[in-house]
């Protein structure tokens, strides 16, 4: 008995640290982004999109998902610099790994919703998504409601 | 002697901090009013009633999950709205629950810009952004 206490102390030393990295991901530093990013929707983490979509998403912003999402180019240029700096093939690591698996190296993709990685672990009954508060598979604090703070071990 | 200074202080700090916000969203009323009479020589002020009229009024040309200005911002601006395509919560847009709105000018330019579109789709005219933040304002 004796024996088997300071492995159970050192499984729960790793374990815990492990799965926090798992299960969430860097939050947005930047007041900025945090800010016009998340003045629609949530502002999403940019490791979840490697950088060259980051950089589409930037580009297109008068037609962001069908809505004028322009900003003053200022603005712009900062966003634009700190979500590529911080993108799935930039940073590396954790969450950003698994969602990067899955997206071809010309690939280009706009919807994180469209990841393997998240469909996986979507696949829930209608009735979650209809629910009036959800409206919209991209509203993750519907239901992780850390999820702005990067975390989402609430499922 | 200090104490009831103190206490006139504060008491007199309250109201002004509540109404910080005021002389910036006049600010931006009197801007809209000179782009109004530009626009329109015979402009003779901002009309809550109008504003209240475009806020309330179910609109044809715009996306059709944003009719209306109510259906993120509810019939009661007063209580949170939840942007209709997203799903975020949106905080209340009327002035007496809410005295950080309509304070920014390039704030309240951009939701325009964004919002007109959306629900009018078409640009809104400066006097009904005046009048829909003048009946705010008195909400």
């Amino acid at each position: 008995m004796r024996s088997k206490l300071p492995l159970a102390a050192a499984i729960l030393l790793f374990a815990a640290p492990l799965r926090a990295e798992e299960k969430s991901v860097p939050a947005i530093a930047d007041p900025l982004v945090r800010q016009e990013c998340g003045s629609c929707h949530m502002a999403f983490q940019p490791v979840f999109l490697p950088a060259r979509s980051w950089n589409r998403i930037m580009d297109e912003l008068a037609n962001h998902f069908g809505e004028d999402a322009s900003l003053p180019p200022d603005k712009a240029q900062r966003i634009r610099a700190y979500l590529t700096a911080n993108a799935g093939d930039a940073a590396g690591g954790g969450w950003a790994r698994r969602y990067m698996r899955w997206v071809a190296e010309s690939g280009t993709p706009l919807r994180i919703t469209a990841n393997p990685a998240f469909e996986r672990k979507h696949r829930l009954p209608d009735a979650v998504w209809k629910d009036p508060k959800v409206v919209t598979k991209s509203n993750c604090p519907a239901c992780h409601t850390q999820a702005e703070k990067g975390w989402f071990d609430d499922d | 002697m200090i104490r009831s200074v103190l206490i006139a202080a504060t008491l007199a700090a309250v109201p002004f901090a509540a109404m910080a916000g005021a002389p910036r969203r006049d600010a931006i009323l009197s801007d809209y009013a000179t782009q109004a009479s530009q626009a329109n020589p015979g402009f003779s002020g901002f009309s809550a009633q109008r504003g209240e009229l475009l806020f309330r009024t179910r609109w044809a040309g715009g996306d059709e999950r944003t009719p209306s200005c109510t259906a993120c911002h509810t019939d009661r601006p007063q209580g949170p709205g939840r942007n209709a395509k997203t799903g975020r919560p949106i905080e209340p847009v009327a002035v007496s629950v809410n005295p950080k709105r309509f304070t920014d000018m390039a704030e309240v330019e951009k939701h325009f810009s964004r919002d007109c579109k959306s629900v009018l789709g078409r640009p809104c005219t400066p006097l009904e952004k005046g009048d829909y933040v003048t009946f705010m304002a008195g909400q």
